[in-house]
């Protein structure tokens, strides 16, 4: 019998719920042998996707906490039950399982403090005077990430999960050496309820993706995990066009990452008869 | 001493008011000593400038010299982050009983000292004597108290963490408010337990001069506050010392944005509370009496030197016509003059170049085509000053409806559903306030979830509170000073 002829994947970003190689039409190869072909994302791509991300934002911040705790552990769900295919695009065996499972992890993890975010990071006021006063945590808005490169997969769940636990939508630079479990997570979004444009994943050239990202005037926050210490100084100059909130947090699972993109509205109103 | 203590002209009559005369009743200033000359405050002592230049500071309602301020310089910038450095070991150390027993002795002082300190910010800034002594000076007692008690219960406030501070901030502070603006920096940064290089605007350094005197009362260890006055190049040459390892700034957007550029890549932490074009937005079942007061509160309180200041005036149509009146009304009544007066509603403009920017500004409205309705007042011939003013016919491109102002000038523009009002309220780069008038519960939760701005006050206006987080969202800024929120500025989480 003839040997299988494979149907090979192309892989695609995704940019406002579709699937899409760059407007630029621009590659670039990955792989043993340079087979695969991954989409060099264009500055066009990126407004594209900030604009998918604003377009999404008041749906996704405006849904109840708990419908949206429901919708990343949905995310949970679809990853989880792709495990074996992601431990394969990640390699390394019986660790890139580990990395699966720590991300679906990190996603259960921040699903479950959707609801819980108002308590915990909010406050209501004893001010020295008859109003009523409250605080409440709000998403900042649109959120762009630069993605560690490693690891792959679970350094990108990681600074996205907390952005989407918060209400906000992200613009997602994935890891340029290995991006492929990266792009084929924008399936698992597209599969797992979260409206379209909530999560927009890019791939490419991260030197000259960061500048459009963190120059872009209706991103509000970027996350520079990812960036190479002089990334990461261009990033942050270039952030104060718009006053961006620029973050890098450090840890696994934190509450901190959550509030680092989070707006605090205080709110009073006159007590009386 | 150089201290004139005559009253800046008569405190101008309104028209409306011309058959009901107020007398004159000036706050006394005989119990206030401003030296004629003030060092920069550096290690717990007052020591020269090393240029030895000194700039004059003035009292606006009259011109008059109130004394001579010292111009620091990088050298004496580095001094100052120096002492801070070297006080950090000893201070971040002590425990939190401790630092709290320190900054309660300086609420108490600011309490017993309250009067004085009224007075010198009320001849140093122009604000009215009734703000200064009212709001100003009991806010910035309850801000330190308030601090004083978390300096030893941070592992309550951020359980399953452990806190701890960061190290030498370098904080800058405007005019408009200038001894509260340095107790929301210099009382949380301590009570987290860092140490503190502030710089004073250089209008308004009169009072943080007080305040260093304060420190050495209270007998705060020497180099956990220092206070370096100066323009501009001061403030840069203290956000880009390299040993400063958090900045905190209130100011312009234009500034903000450029201390944020100044630091990328330092590593440096950074809170921002910058500008702001906030809307008060009033709706038809409003109660419109009350209404009108929050709106005159929200644009006249300080001159409108205010970041928070109700700017914009978003009415709806269908009551537009006789909130108009109400509010024409009740500018009429408004008494603009000496500070010291305690029946001025309406003080001196902060300086002459913020006079210029309010001039140009309101220049702008008219060339654009807005009306112009200013209150019928006569204004003092020395000093700096703006009528109350209010534009209609606001068209939302127009510099009026865009721009901050900071004075005491309205743009009023209308709306017909609570859609709309979002939509206009939210269309500014700003996000730091906004104001909602209406006697629907419902409505006022829809629209405090739709508004992009960190604080939204219902059927009130400018009002604060030491326990009550306040700072931007977009370009106003980011970081929240007041609440258990403004710990976390100064603390780094391990």
């Amino acid at each position: 019998m003839a040997p299988r002829v494979d149907v090979r994947k192309t892989y695609k970003m995704l940019i406002g719920g579709a699937f899409v190689r760059t407007e630029s039409g621009r590659a670039h190869q990955i792989g043993e042998h340079g087979e695969i072909n991954i989409p060099r994302a264009s500055r066009k791509d990126v407004r594209d996707a900030v604009k998918a991300s604003r377009g999404a934002f008041d749906g996704w911040a405006g849904k109840t906490a708990m419908l949206r705790g429901q919708m990343l552990y949905r995310f949970a769900e679809m990853l989880d039950a792709r495990r074996a295919e992601f431990s394969v695009l990640i390699g390394d065996g019986r660790k890139g399982l580990r990395e699966v499972d720590a991300s679906v992890e990190t996603l259960v993890w921040y699903a479950g403090w959707c609801d819980k975010l108002r308590q915990v990071a909010g406050t209501v006021n004893p001010v020295a005077a008859p109003y009523f006063t409250f605080t409440l945590p709000e998403p900042t808005g649109v959120v762009g990430i630069v993605a560690p490169e490693a690891p792959t997969l679970l350094g990108t769940v990681r600074r996205l999960a907390p952005a989407l636990c918060g209400g906000n939508c992200a613009v997602v630079l994935l890891p340029e050496e290995n991006p492929l479990p990266g792009l084929v997570l924008g399936e698992v979004v597209a599969t797992s309820d979260i409206p379209s444009g909530v999560v927009n994943l890019l791939s490419g050239q991260r030197r000259e993706l960061v500048s459009w990202l963190a120059g872009h005037m209706d991103v509000n926050a970027i996350d520079v995990s990812g960036c190479s210490s002089a990334e990461r100084t261009e990033a942050e100059r270039l952030a104060a066009d718009n006053v961006k909130r620029v973050v890098a947090p450090g840890g696994e699972l934190e509450l901190e990452a959550v509030i680092s993109l989070m707006e605090q509205k205080t709110v009073w109103h006159p007590v009386g008869k | 001493m150089a201290v004139t203590t005559e009253p800046a002209t008569t405190t101008a009559a309104p028209a409306a008011a011309s058959g009901f005369d107020y007398a004159p009743a000036p706050e006394a200033t005989d119990h206030v000593r401003i030296a004629d000359q003030y060092g920069l405050y550096v290690d717990g002592k007052f020591t020269d400038p090393h240029s030895g230049r000194h700039f004059p500071t003035i009292n606006p309602a009259t011109e008059a010299m109130l004394a001579e301020i010292a111009e620091a310089d990088s050298d004496d910038v580095n001094r100052a982050v120096q002492a801070a450095e070297r006080a950090f070991a000893g201070w971040s150390r002590l425990s939190g009983a401790k630092r709290a027993r320190y900054l309660f002795r300086i609420s108490r002082i600011i309490q017993e000292r309250a009067r004085e300190l009224a007075v010198v910010e009320t001849m140093d800034g122009g604000k009215p004597i009734k703000e200064a002594r009212d709001v100003d000076i009991p806010l910035v007692a309850a801000h330190f108290f308030y601090y004083a008690g978390w300096a030893d219960k941070l592992n309550w406030a951020f359980p399953n963490r452990t806190p701890r501070p960061i190290g030498v901030c370098a904080q800058i502070i405007p005019w408009n408010f200038p001894l509260l603006m340095l107790a929301w920096k210099i009382a949380p940064a301590l009570a987290c337990g860092n140490t503190v290089v502030l710089k004073p605007a250089e209008t308004t350094s009169l009072t943080a001069m007080l305040f260093a005197q304060i420190c050495e009362q209270a007998e705060l260890p020497p180099g956990v506050v220092n206070i370096v006055t100066g323009a501009g190049a001061t403030g840069a040459a203290l956000v880009s010392h390299p040993a400063v390892r958090k900045v905190a700034f209130t100011g312009s957007t234009d500034v903000g944005k450029a201390i944020q550029r100044e630091i990328a890549g330092s590593g440096k932490r950074l809170t921002l509370e910058l500008g702001g074009k906030a809307a008060n937005i009033v709706f038809d079942d409003a109660p419109l009496d009350q209404a009108v007061e929050g709106i005159i509160n929200g644009i006249f309180f300080n001159q409108g030197h205010v970041c928070c200041a109700g700017s914009r005036l978003l009415v709806q149509e269908s009551v537009a016509d006789r909130v108009m009146e109400k509010l024409r009304e009740r500018m009429a009544t408004l008494r603009v003059g000496d500070p010291l007066d305690k029946n001025t509603d309406v003080g001196a403009i902060n300086s002459a170049a913020q006079l210029e920017k309010i001039t140009e500004l309101v220049q702008s409205g008219v060339d654009e085509g807005a009306d112009i309705w200013q209150t019928p007042c006569t204004l003092p011939d020395r000093g700096f000053w703006f009528a109350p003013t209010v534009f209609t016919g606001v068209s939302q491109s127009h510099r009026i409806a865009r721009e901050e102002i900071f004075g005491p000038v309205l743009s009023v523009i209308t709306f017909r559903t609570p859609d709309e009002a979002v939509e206009k309220a939210n269309n500014t780069p700003y996000g730091l306030s906004a104001g909602i008038w209406t006697d629907k519960g419902s409505r006022i939760l829809w629209m405090t979830d739709h508004l992009r701005a960190g604080v939204v006050w219902a059927n009130t206006y400018n009002r604060f509170d030491p326990t009550a987080p306040f700072g931007g969202y977009k370009e106003s800024g980011f970081g929240r000073e007041g609440g258990l929120h403004g710990l976390l500025p100064y603390l780094e989480m391990r």
